[in-house]
Formats: C-alpha cells, structure tokens, sequence
C-alpha cells in the first residue's frame, strides 16, 4: 500500500468514527417561544384604591400572597428586609401631600406600595450590567443572574422599592415554594408585576388575592387597551402617582 | 546521538509529568465516569443524549434568556414536542435526584455551577 492511499482510508476512517457523534453534538437546538396563552400588554400598570383598602384594616392579604407565592424571605434584622410588596405610612409614600397641620392619624395612615413600573426608571439608567431593564410593555423587569450586586438601583430609585440580600435569603423563608426561584446572597430584588405569570396569562398574585377577599382595591391591566378597567379609572378620576416632579412617570397610579 | 539515554529519559519524565492526573485519579479510584442516575423509565430526554451531554449547558442559558429575558416559556424541541422551560418544572421532572446526576457528573467532570443556590432542587409541589 502506498503511503498516500493509507493516509486517505485512515482519515476517511477517522471521519467516519468521529462523525456520527460529531454531528449530533453540533445539531441545531430546538426554537423558543411564547406561550400560547401569555397576557399581551402594550403597557401594564395598576390603580390602588387606597379607599376601598383602608376599609380593611391590618389586611396584609396582598402582601402575604406575594411573598409566599414569590419565595420572599422573613429576615430576622430589619434592616436586611426584602419587601416586594408592602404598606408604608402615609406620609412618606406622599410626603408632598402632608402638611404641618394634617393630623396624625392621616400622616400614619398604612398606603400600599410596589415598584412603580415607571416610564423612565432611574434604577434602569444606572444599572450597569442590565439586569434590570424595562420592557416594551412597561415592566421594569429583573433578571437576577446578571445582578452583581452593585446596589445602584437600590440608591437610584426613589421609591425604596428595591431589596438587597444582604445574606442568603434562603434560611428565611418560610414554606419554601418550588414553583419559583429563591435569590442568592448578593443580588437585588423587586415586584415584577408577575411577570412569570403575564407570561402564562395569569394576574398579578396581589390583585388575585385582594379580589379574593372581596375588596377589590387592586386594579391590573392594559393601559394600551382603551377597554381595560385601567383605562377606564386612569382616564376617569384623579389619580395620584408617586413624586411626580422626579419626571420618572409612575405606572402604580392611587385613589386617594 | 550521544545523548540518547538522557533523551529518551527526559521523555520519560515528560511524560509521566504530563500524565500524572490521569494516573492520580486511577490510584483514587476516579478514573472511570461516575455512575448516573437514569432518568424516569420510557422517557426519552428533550433532545437526543449526545446533543444533550455535550451542549446542556448552552440549551439552558438559551433557556434562561428566553424566559427572563423575553418572556417565552415554550420550548419547541426539535422532534416538534412542545415543553415548559423550567429547569426545576422540566428537567427535574424526570432526573429527580440532581445529587445523583448533575451534581455527581459536574463533580467528577469538576465544573462548579451556581444553578442550586436559586432554583430548587426538589421536585414541583
């Protein structure tokens, strides 16, 4: 056998032993997509009417839901709380409407906070891996395995609305769920209006809860659909949203 | 080749330097893939094992920017079979004891990954 016609049969051999395997590890993954019954929204925003929430005082129903439902932790130290969802004394969810003479049981006067979804997000500016950015349906959404734990959305927005572990969140949670992740030491986290579940068609788990008690305080929808509930009440009455005057836009509007 | 001995012991070394891994980890009895746990009996995996065993970890990142990132939650497989991207919902369904497959190979293979300090590994309530 000449040297040259043993080279070709055994490169010939070596592609048809390696080939087979070769080729189904380079095959081409599947494709992804939405799921079928997913919510679309051109801008998704709420209405709290703090009215009908302050008819049910000490209810915590809305915050209790989101936070078993989103694995958000009991922390043993105020100050490493991780909130998504929670009531806030008056006066400083709207410190622009109190003045020296309000009484203090206004001033005091538990008023329901979230992220605020807002048009132009601070927190969204200054995050520099974008681990949280804003979708095109309005969301400020959180993607925790690109968060590095810088803090600057934490400093940025104007609201308080964002936690940061301060130590692993898991050793404090209660009824851990599987359905959803838990975070990790390091990371910030938010309300994300559920996003996992517009992606599958469901409400956010605060606005099933309150409607499950009856109150119905929590309004979720489509500011793009002209026939949503949110549209009507946005177009409607008068609507507070949260330090105008910072330009960010607030999509959690308030009937004060 | 006046230095003949010297050479072929200079090799000599060179290889056994350049192998001691592998024969450190057949003194330790390492040397052989671990033994994994199979899957749930009569399910074939998502896509063929081959793809899977070498380009997992590029299907779960294309997985976890679909649903973070862009909000989708189907993955339509390349048989055509639909599936719920969700590493704990999904994968776990079936290899129900990451001890006993992910964490046992990605020991062995010593690939440190940080999937478990957020996603759960028990299975889907």
């Amino acid at each position: 056998m000449k040297r040259r016609s043993f080279l070709k049969i055994a490169g010939l051999g070596l592609v048809g032993a390696c080939g087979v395997p070769v080729a189904q590890a380079m095959a081409r993954a599947g494709s992804t997509a939405p799921a079928p019954n997913a919510s679309n929204g051109k801008r998704w925003a709420m209405v709290i009417d703090e009215k009908k929430c302050l008819t049910k005082s000490g209810c915590q129903a809305c915050v209790l839901a989101c936070h078993k439902g989103h694995n958000v932790p009991t922390m043993s130290e105020s100050r490493h709380d991780v909130k998504w969802i929670w009531k806030e004394q008056f006066v400083n969810v709207f410190p622009e409407r109190v003045t020296p003479y309000t009484p203090a049981a206004m001033k005091e006067r538990p008023t329901l906070v979230v992220c605020n979804h807002c048009d132009n997000p601070p927190c969204v500016r200054v995050c520099p891996t974008q681990a949280t950015w804003k979708r095109p349906d309005g969301l400020v959404a959180m993607d925790e395995h690109r968060c590095i734990g810088c803090r600057y959305c934490v400093t940025a927005c104007p609201y308080g609305a964002r936690s940061f572990n301060w130590e692993d969140p898991r050793p404090h949670i209660v009824g851990e769920l599987t359905d959803y992740p838990t975070r990790t030491k390091g990371v910030v986290e938010k309300c994300t209006f559920c996003a996992e579940r517009l992606a599958v068609g469901k409400r956010p788990l605060c606005v099933e809860a309150c409607e499950g008690i009856g109150c119905g305080a929590l309004v979720f929808g489509d500011l793009g659909d002209p026939n949503s509930a949110v549209s009507a009440l946005v177009r409607g009455s008068e609507l507070g949203r949260r330090k105008p005057e910072l330009g960010t836009s607030p999509h959690v509007f308030y009937i004060l | 080749m006046y230095s003949v001995g010297k050479i072929i012991l200079g090799l000599g070394v060179f290889a056994a330097a350049v192998t001691a891994p592998v024969w450190y980890g057949l003194a330790h009895g390492n040397g052989s893939p671990p033994e994994l746990q199979h899957a749930a009996e009569g399910k074939d995996c998502i896509e063929p094992t081959a793809f899977m065993r070498a380009r997992h970890m590029e299907l779960l990142d294309s997985w976890r920017d679909a649903v973070v990132r862009r909000g989708e939650h189907v993955y339509i497989a390349t048989d055509g079979k639909h599936h719920d991207m969700s590493l704990t919902g999904t994968c776990l369904r079936c290899h129900s004891e990451p001890s006993k497959f992910c964490v046992r190979c990605h020991d062995y293979a010593g690939v440190e990954v940080f999937c478990w300090d957020c996603h759960q590994q028990k299975k889907r309530s």
